[in-house]
């Protein structure tokens, strides 16, 4: 009967590291996204844009709800974090934002390690994903 | 009163599909009669799109496909929000349950690294340009976007109907490229209880159908791992359960790009996509429970019937027929 090889099947130091960053990463953002969800819903933080105006508009294209609203694109929720809606973002950019931490770890490794193909690959996917969170790609429109 | 264990599963089944179809069809149905305007208060849609996320949350996990296909043309065709929001937030459901089960697959060695990484990195750069291509189409007009993803729906619905995987495909050969990037692996079967060996061929017509599989997930706000796991399986000939366990790990690296594009747009309305994660989330909880009772096949058949319906009903939406209400 074969037998398990534990030394060929067992995963890289580098992916158990990243599997435990993303655990935590993914843990930190769903406590956040409840508490910060909860702090809204219930008031605790005044909201920048009213529910029954969200509710009234959220069949509009995303141009024409944010003129409505007058709410931010791209980072500019970091001006509002004082408001109930805008502090969730927390949370959404905890979410977003661990694979490129993850991926940092991987670089390193990958140097250590002199494998320069996929410290390449590393590197050109912390470049891709952080000029996607940037906001160069994403935020235009008014 | 009903009994879980005499009550055949289903039946259950049908119940949970005919809630999921019909709470926010009576739902809207009720609001159009009152004469257009909302009537609701800004709560009803959030609680109906909830327990909507709960139920399909266990439809996906016990059908095997993602969150996000059946999210994005569900929730836009019986729900009052623009396709914009709810690509947005379709992306942002695919990219919390992806990070939710890649720390596990990573850790038993299913989803692998090595295979991921160069694949990740052309499906998530050119998920950028598909979310960018999608809003530049969505602003031009809504409708086209809504008869396209109709389209692809469709498709992806007759895709899972007539893709036959294969358990562990006979790789003879490895390519040059499979080889120099080192796509080989060994993982350890707890069904037959034995180490498998597995590598890559065709590697390079599997990178190109990357781009397209990129473009569509970002254009659609579609998590891609009905596209992702025929690649890796049948065309690059990668074992079924690292096909699956690498594409649910993929999701979180292309969702990722995808998502920031959306959500720098505005297209993320917390209130909103709060109860779609949430739900969808304790959704996949229950289902991996139901699903050590469930019948898989019949399932998966059930849920195909229903992406053709949602596929039909964008289509409908798109095009202003009207025919499906």
């Amino acid at each position: 009967m074969p037998t398990m090889d534990n030394q060929s099947t067992k995963p890289s130091r580098e992916q158990i590291i990243y599997a435990n960053l993303l655990l935590i990463g993914m843990l930190a953002g769903i406590v956040t996204l409840s508490i910060t969800y909860t702090i809204y819903l219930t008031g605790l933080l005044p909201a920048h844009v009213d529910m029954q105006l969200i509710s009234a508009n959220w069949g509009k294209g995303v141009q024409e709800y944010l003129d409505i609203t007058h709410s931010p694109h791209g980072w500019g929720w970091l001006a509002l974090l004082g408001k109930g809606d805008f502090l969730n973002f927390i949370g959404f950019t905890l979410l977003g934002i661990m694979t490129i931490v993850c991926y940092l770890v991987l670089v390193r490794g990958y140097y250590r390690k002199k494998n320069w193909i996929f410290m390449i690959i590393s590197v050109l996917e912390i470049v891709v994903l952080s000029l996607a969170a940037s906001g160069i790609f994403g935020s235009g429109g008014h | 009163m009903l009994n879980i264990r005499t009550f055949p599963l289903g039946r259950w089944f049908l119940l949970l599909m005919f809630f999921v179809m019909s709470c926010p069809a009576i739902a809207s149905a009720m609001e159009t009669m009152v004469g257009g305007a909302p009537s609701k208060p800004w709560w009803f849609w959030p609680v109906v799109l909830f327990f909507f996320c709960l139920i399909l949350g266990i439809l996906a996990v016990m059908a095997g496909v993602g969150g996000g296909v059946l999210y994005v043309p569900l929730v836009s065709g019986f729900f009052p929000f623009h396709i914009d929001f709810v690509r947005g937030i379709g992306l942002m459901v695919a990219l919390a349950g992806a990070l939710a089960a890649g720390p596990g697959l990573l850790r038993r060695n299913l989803a692998n690294l090595r295979l991921a990484l160069p694949v990740a990195l052309i499906a998530s750069a050119c998920s950028i340009v598909g979310a960018m291509l999608g809003l530049y189409l969505s602003r031009l007009n809504p409708d086209l976007i809504q008869t396209c993803l109709g389209g692809t729906i469709i498709g992806i619905a007759f895709l899972l109907l007539f893709s036959k995987n294969t358990e562990k495909p006979v790789v003879t050969k490895q390519d040059a490229i499979g080889l120099a990037l080192g796509l080989q692996g060994v993982y350890w079967d707890d069904g037959s209880r034995e180490s498998v060996e597995w590598k890559t061929h065709r590697t390079l017509l599997g990178l190109f159908m990357f781009i397209l599989i990129g473009l569509l997930a970002g254009m659609f706000g579609l998590g891609a791992g009905w596209a992702n796991v025929p690649v890796l399986n049948l065309m690059m000939g990668v074992p079924l359960k690292v096909s699956v366990a690498t594409s649910k790990f993929l999701l979180s690296i292309t969702d990722t790009s995808a998502a920031w594009i959306y959500l720098n747009r505005g297209c993320v309305i917390p209130l909103i996509a709060v109860p779609s994660i949430v739900g969808l989330m304790l959704g996949s909880i229950l289902g991996v429970r139901i699903l050590a009772v469930a019948k898989p096949k019949f399932i998966r058949y059930m849920v195909i019937t229903v992406l053709l319906f949602a596929g039909l009903k964008a289509m409908d939406k798109g095009l202003g027929i009207g025919l499906l209400g």
